[in-house]
Order: C-alpha cells, then sequence, then structure tokens
C-alpha cells in the first residue's frame, strides 16, 4: 500500500458514503413503506471500496441484494438510489426496480440482483464483450456471498471463466452468514478462496475490513485480468451489522459478543486509525468530509422527495424493446 | 367463506404448520428440507435452535420435535436440495422442499420439468414420486420483479406436476396433508398476503381433495373464479356487486392440476356468465385455461364473454405508485362483470 492522499481520501469518502446511505437512507425508505426489499451492506464497506477502487467506470461490475455499496463504490449516484428506493422516477430505474435491482449501464453497473449468485453470469458475460470487443481491457467482477458460493451458477461461471480465460474477478463477500445460515453450517470449506483450485485460478483471502488489505488484492487480480491471464477468486472476509432485512433480529442466530468483536474493526475506524498516524492526512479532513457525506445524504432524501412518481402508463414501458401495449393490456382487464 | 364446523381458528401460517407437524407425526418417512427453515443451522451448542422457523414462520417448532435429521435446513443451493428431495421421494422418503419464492424457481426448475414431473412416466410407471414443493407467491409488498410474481400457471402447464393454491387455514391444512399423502409430486402455493388470515380449522388430520374446487358464496347472475388470495378479492367485488343487484357466486378454484372444470361449468350453467380473478400474468395463464373450458363446454350456457381480471403481461414493478394498477382489485372486478351486462 503507498496510496497518494487523493486515492486515500477518496477511499474514506466511498466508504462513509456508503455507510452513511444505509444508515440514513434505509430507516427513510422504510417510513415511505418500501423495507421489504431492502438490505444493508453496513460493515462490510471496505470491500466494495477497496475492489473498485481499481476500476473505471469501462469496467463492469454484477452485484448482489445487498449491493447499495457495490453501487455508491462504482459511481453510482446516490441521489438517483435514493430516489429508486423511494420508488420515484428519477431513480436510474425508473422507479421499476428498488433496492435489489439497481442498475446504471453508464458506470458498468449490471444490476444488484434479487436472484443469489444471479449477476454472476452477467459479469462473466461482459467479460466475454471485454475479450472479444475491447482486447481484455475492460475487466468484470462478479460480486456474491458466502451464500452464493454454493449456488451452481457460480460454480459453472467460474468454470467457464476459467477455460475460456476471460477477465473476470469472482468476488466473494464473505459476512459469516447467509440470512441466519452460518457459513459453518454451509460450506464445506473453511474458505471459499480455496475452491479456485478445482478452477484453476488463483485463491486469494483477504481481511475484508481492512480496505488496503482489499485494494491490494484487488488490484493485482484486476491486472491479472486486464492482462489477460484470465480469472479470479477474491475472498473478502467481513460482516454485516445488521439483520439480514430490517425484520430480522440478527441476535436469534449469533451473539453480541461476536457483533462486538467485529464492530471493534470497523473498516472506517480502521482505517484512521492506520492513515492518521502516517501524518498524511489530519482527523480534520476525514472530519470535514463526514460532513459532506451528511449533506449530500439531506440532500439526496430531498431529491427523492421532490421527485414524481413513475406515471401509471410507465407499467408497460421497457417489458420490450419492441412491443404492442395493447397486447400487454389485452384480456387483463386493466385500468390503464 | 368456511366449509367446516370446526370452531377452533388459525391463522393460514399456524394451520401449515399443523399440517406438516401432523404428517411428520403420523409417517416417519416424512421430511422437511429447505433454507432457513429452522434457522441458525448448527449451532445447537450455543443453544441456538430453531432461530427462525422459516422465513414466515411456517416451519416454527418442528426442529425441535423431529430432529435435525428430518427438518434438513440447507446450503443456499436449490438445484441440489430440490433435486435431492426428489430423489429421496423416489427412494422411499416422503420428502418436502420449500423453495422461499417462486420466483426463485429458475435456478431449480430442471430439477421439477425433468425430473419430479417425468421420471414416472419416462420410467414406465416404476417409481413414485411423493414429493411436495412448499413455494410462495403473491405482490403488493413493494419487493418488485424477483420477489412477487405468481408463476403457478406455468407448473400447470407441466404435465407429471399437480399444484393447489390454498385461499384461508382450513384449505391449507386439509390441501397440505393431500399433498403430503400423495403419491405424486404437488406444488403448494403459499400467498404471501394470507399468513395472517384467520379461520376456523379442525384440530385432527383431514384431507381436502386435490382438483376440487368450492363454492364460498351462492349466486345467480355471474360467476366469479378466485385462486389463492384473489378469491378474497372476488369476494368483497361480490359485496360491493350484490348492493348494485348482482348477485355474483364466488368459486374458489384450489386445484391449478388438475383444474376442477366442472365444478366451474356446473356454476356458469346457472350464473351464465364468468369472471376468472387470478394474480398471474394473462398470457397462457389459469384464467385462459378456465376461460377457454368454460367456451368449449359450456359455449350454450353463456350470455357473455368468459372474461378474465388478471396481471398485465409485465414483470411486477417495484415503485407502490405502478404496483397498485398492477395488481388484480375489487374495482376492476367490478368494472369487469359490470360490463358483462352492458
Ligand atoms: C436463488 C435464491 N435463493 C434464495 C434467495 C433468498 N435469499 C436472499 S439473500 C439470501 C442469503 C444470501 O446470503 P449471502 O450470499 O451470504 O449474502 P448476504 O445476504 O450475506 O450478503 C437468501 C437465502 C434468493 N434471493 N435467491
Ligand atoms: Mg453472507
Amino acid at each position: 500500500m503507498d496510496l497518494d492522499r487523493h486515492t486515500l481520501l477518496q477511499l474514506y469518502r466511498t466508504m462513509k458514503t456508503i455507510r452513511d446511505f444505509e444508515e440514513r437512507g434505509i430507516p427513510e425508505t422504510g417510513q415511505r413503506g418500501m423495507s421489504a426489499s431492502v438490505h444493508s451492506s453496513a460493515g462490510q464497506e471496505a470491500v466494495p471500496t477497496g475492489v473498485c477502487a481499481n476500476l473505471t467506470d469501462d469496467d463492469y461490475i454484477g452485484s448482489t441484494h445487498r449491493g447499495h455499496g457495490h453501487c455508491i463504490a462504482k459511481g453510482v449516484d446516490p441521489k438517483g438510489m435514493m430516489a429508486e428506493l423511494f420508488g420515484r422516477a428519477t431513480g436510474p430505474n425508473k422507479g421499476k426496480g428498488g433496492s435489489m435491482h439497481i442498475a446504471d449501464m453508464s458506470k458498468g453497473m449490471l444490476g444488484t440482483n434479487g436472484i443469489v449468485a444471479g449477476s454472476v453470469p452477467l459479469a462473466v458475460g461482459a467479460a466475454l464483450t471485454s475479450k472479444l470487443r475491447h482486447g481484455n481491457r475492460r475487466v468484470a467482477v462478479a460480486f456474491f456471498g458466502d451464500g452464493g458460493a454454493n449456488q451452481g451458477v457460480l460454480h459453472e461461471c467460474m468454470n467457464l471463466a476459467s477455460v475460456w480465460k476471460l477477465p473476470v474477478v469472482f468476488c466473494c463477500e464473505n459476512n459469516g452468514y447467509a440470512e441466519s445460515t452460518p457459513v459453518e453450517y454451509a460450506l464445506s470449506t473453511s474458505r471459499v478462496s480455496d475452491r479456485a483450485a478445482g478452477y484453476d485460478m488463483p485463491g486469494i483471502h483477504v481481511d475484508g475490513m481492512d480496505v488496503f488489505a482489499v485494494y491490494d488484492a484487488a488490484r493485482e487480480a484486476v491486472a491479472r485480468a486486464r492482462n489477460g491471464d484470465g480469472p479470479s477468486l477474491l475472498e473478502c472476509r467481513t460482516y454485516r451489522y445488521y439483520g439480514h432485512t430490517v425484520f430480522d433480529n440478527p441476535l436469534s442466530y449469533r451473539t453480541a459478543e461476536e457483533e462486538a468483536h467485529w464492530r471493534g474493526r470497523d473498516p472506517l475506524k480502521l482505517f484512521r486509525e492506520t492513515v492518521i498516524p502516517q501524518g498524511e492526512i489530519t482527523p480534520d479532513q476525514l472530519d470535514a468530509i463526514d460532513a459532506e457525506v451528511a449533506a449530500l445524504m439531506e440532500e439526496a432524501v430531498a431529491f427523492a422527495d421532490a421527485s414524481p412518481l413513475p406515471q401509471p402508463q410507465e407499467l408497460y414501458d421497457d417489458v420490450y424493446v419492441d412491443y404492442p401495449v395493447e397486447m400487454m393490456r389485452r384480456g387483463a382487464n386493466m385500468p390503464v | 367463506m368456511t366449509t367446516t364446523t370446526a370452531t377452533r381458528e388459525l391463522q393460514v401460517r399456524e394451520a401449515i404448520n399443523e399440517a406438516i407437524r401432523q404428517e411428520m407425526e403420523r409417517d416417519e418417512t416424512v421430511i422437511i428440507m429447505g433454507e432457513e427453515i429452522a434457522g441458525g443451522a448448527g449451532r445447537e451448542h450455543l443453544g441456538i435452535v430453531d432461530a427462525w422457523g422459516g422465513p414466515f414462520r411456517t416451519t416454527v417448532g418442528l426442529i425441535q420435535q423431529f430432529g435435525n435429521q428430518r427438518v434438513l435446513d440447507t446450503p443456499l443451493s436449490e438445484a441440489a436440495f430440490v433435486g435431492t428431495a426428489i430423489g429421496a421421494a423416489s427412494t422411499g422418503m416422503r420428502a418436502i422442499a420449500e423453495l422461499m419464492f417462486v420466483d426463485f424457481i429458475g435456478v431449480c426448475m430442471d430439477q421439477m420439468l425433468n425430473n419430479a414431473a417425468k421420471m414416472r412416466y419416462m420410467f414406465g410407471g416404476q417409481v413414485k414420486v411423493p414429493f411436495v414443493m412448499l413455494t410462495r407467491i403473491g405482490a403488493g409488498f413493494g419487493s418488485a420483479a424477483q420477489h412477487s410474481e405468481s408463476y403457478y400457471s406455468i407448473f400447470s402447464h407441466i404435465p407429471g406436476l399437480k399444484g393447489v393454491v390454498p385461499s384461508d387455514p382450513y384449505t391449507a391444512k386439509g390441501l397440505l396433508i393431500s399433498a403430503i399423502r400423495d403419491d405424486d409430486p404437488v406444488v403448494f402455493f403459499e400467498h404471501k398476503g394470507l399468513y395472517t388470515n384467520r379461520g376456523p380449522v379442525p384440530e385432527e388430520p383431514y384431507t381436502y381433495p386435490i382438483g376440487k374446487a368450492r363454492t364460498v358464496r351462492q349466486g345467480s347472475d355471474v360467476t366469479l373464479v378466485g385462486l389463492s388470495k384473489m378469491t378474497w378479492i372476488a369476494n368483497n367485488a361480490a359485496e360491493e356487486l350484490a348492493k348494485d343487484g348482482i348477485n355474483a357466486e364466488v368459486v374458489d378454484l384450489l386445484s391449478i392440476s388438475p383444474i376442477d372444470y366442472d365444478h366451474v361449468l356446473e356454476s356458469v350453467r346457472k350464473t351464465h356468465r364468468v369472471v376468472v380473478v387470478d394474480e398471474d400474468t394473462p398470457v397462457c395463464s389459469m384464467a385462459s385455461e378456465i376461460c377457454a373450458r368454460v367456451a368449449e363446454e359450456g359455449f350454450d350456457y353463456l350470455d357473455a364473454p368468459p372474461s378474465r381480471v388478471t396481471a398485465p403481461h409485465t414483470p411486477v414493478p417495484y415503485s407502490r405508485a405502478l404496483e397498485n394498477i398492477y395488481l388484480p382489485n375489487e374495482t376492476r372486478v367490478i368494472n369487469t362483470v359490470k360490463n358483462l351486462f352492458r
């Protein structure tokens, strides 16, 4: 890790933006009656931040149901995201998708996804496009959880990407649980990264609370992909601070001591503890970022609230590129 | 809507739980598996058992009673565990697998389509597949396109599978016990919006026959056919219509395979009109199937075209502003019925 000041501040800003989006945006969304499908990634900020800091807008990511952090780290506008969560027409998905489907193709963001491991093949497909059309210069990162690690499609994709030498990074965010199911029950190996051996790719395991460890490991995997040397599997061990959704009490399956242990290794706190003693960055600079991010969230909520709802007719928009609306309504006795 | 004289009331969620429990007590070959059906799996040593009891608490308490060899939390691998349940069912177990939401069928459909549905036929009748898939349907919760669909029609289309869509606690328990005892694969669709629906349920085990509809409201002017939660929408609409002098009969379809065409036809013979209220999308749906059958076999009874109130041919939108339009409701049913009298 020898990062310039600008990059360091950027890493912090991204993590803080993710944290505040979760802490502020999720309750605000709940107050507007839309909390059923929202998953907080608070605690996991270092993973998307460290990975995506190695990417540009031309690169791609596929995300998960717990995907606000991936969106923010890939450059999706938090104001638009907030509007999407509120079901407003100004969201990137025009209010059609919500938290579990946020996509922004202009940022190479191939969507958060409500099907576990559902976006993994999309990232592999983007990597194929990169290989065929862009000489591997664009890299695709497929994010998935420890639960997603047990989906068949992931394994088929790792094999395919390996035999076709595609520029993909498979990034497992291992937060210890799939809903309430602990990894020690559901995973056959103690490390997901061990599975890389079966697909003849490097398997790397890092501390997912340490943004620098994630950044360094991802830099190597991304470079390998860009170089045409094929995929890698990067496992980041992390923790989600809250329940699976807002309806879940995590203390029904994990202990308060465990939570305290991980909160003690908070990625933002670790960042401060690492960087400030080095003298390049002052607490004031980080506090200033905190204030800017808080203001941004204020702005995002106000923007979302002031945004229009989708018009009734928009129900029929974008089901297809080309299809008669009449054929979508016919026989259904729709009001519009 | 009741068709029982029982006085004890349960919620749908409790009725489902009781059906599974009673069948597991009766028959030690019955097993159940799925994601989070107990929850906190493998943490008995920390005093954690049954952390969730199912995502909607329909399987609560089962692991304490039957242990973790018959109540199996699974890794997040639907193709594996659905297929495993089918394999177990074809070799001596009665296996229940829970698919958390029907939208996830994509990752395990092959097991349903090419194994569960076809094995007996392809193997020349050598095998029985007493397998039940429990799964969830229903929009209206702001859960967007991958957690809200009501894809039961797809299963009705597949020869070899049976399917049921209970609408209240009484039919939920009776149909689930039938499904578990059935020697064919049955898909049992739970509507997310009905779990807290309360009604009378006999305490002892009983079956409600798969393939039998029921009339939940008598009427003379139009037959409303409902499925799952839509039966309640149809019933509410019937109450409103009565105020305008239109007497609607409400038929609760309850099974999507086999379909009780005769019950519907019998009703239409009396009312001369039919409107199917179906939360699934309209093309090649239960609604279109029933309308087609009524047109074919009940043509002479009809005074108006068989009609449907369904979701549109679109995915489920996230924004409430759109989801409210997407969902069939009482107003749409009332307007559609009134049109038949113009
Ligand atoms: C195919 C599929 N199966 C089940 C679910 C329900 N579900 C949503 S998230 C989740 C747990 C995911 O765990 P993990 O991959 O570890 O991600 P995390 O929630 O921990 O971020 C489950 C079971 C789903 N959305 N898709
Ligand atoms: Mg997880």
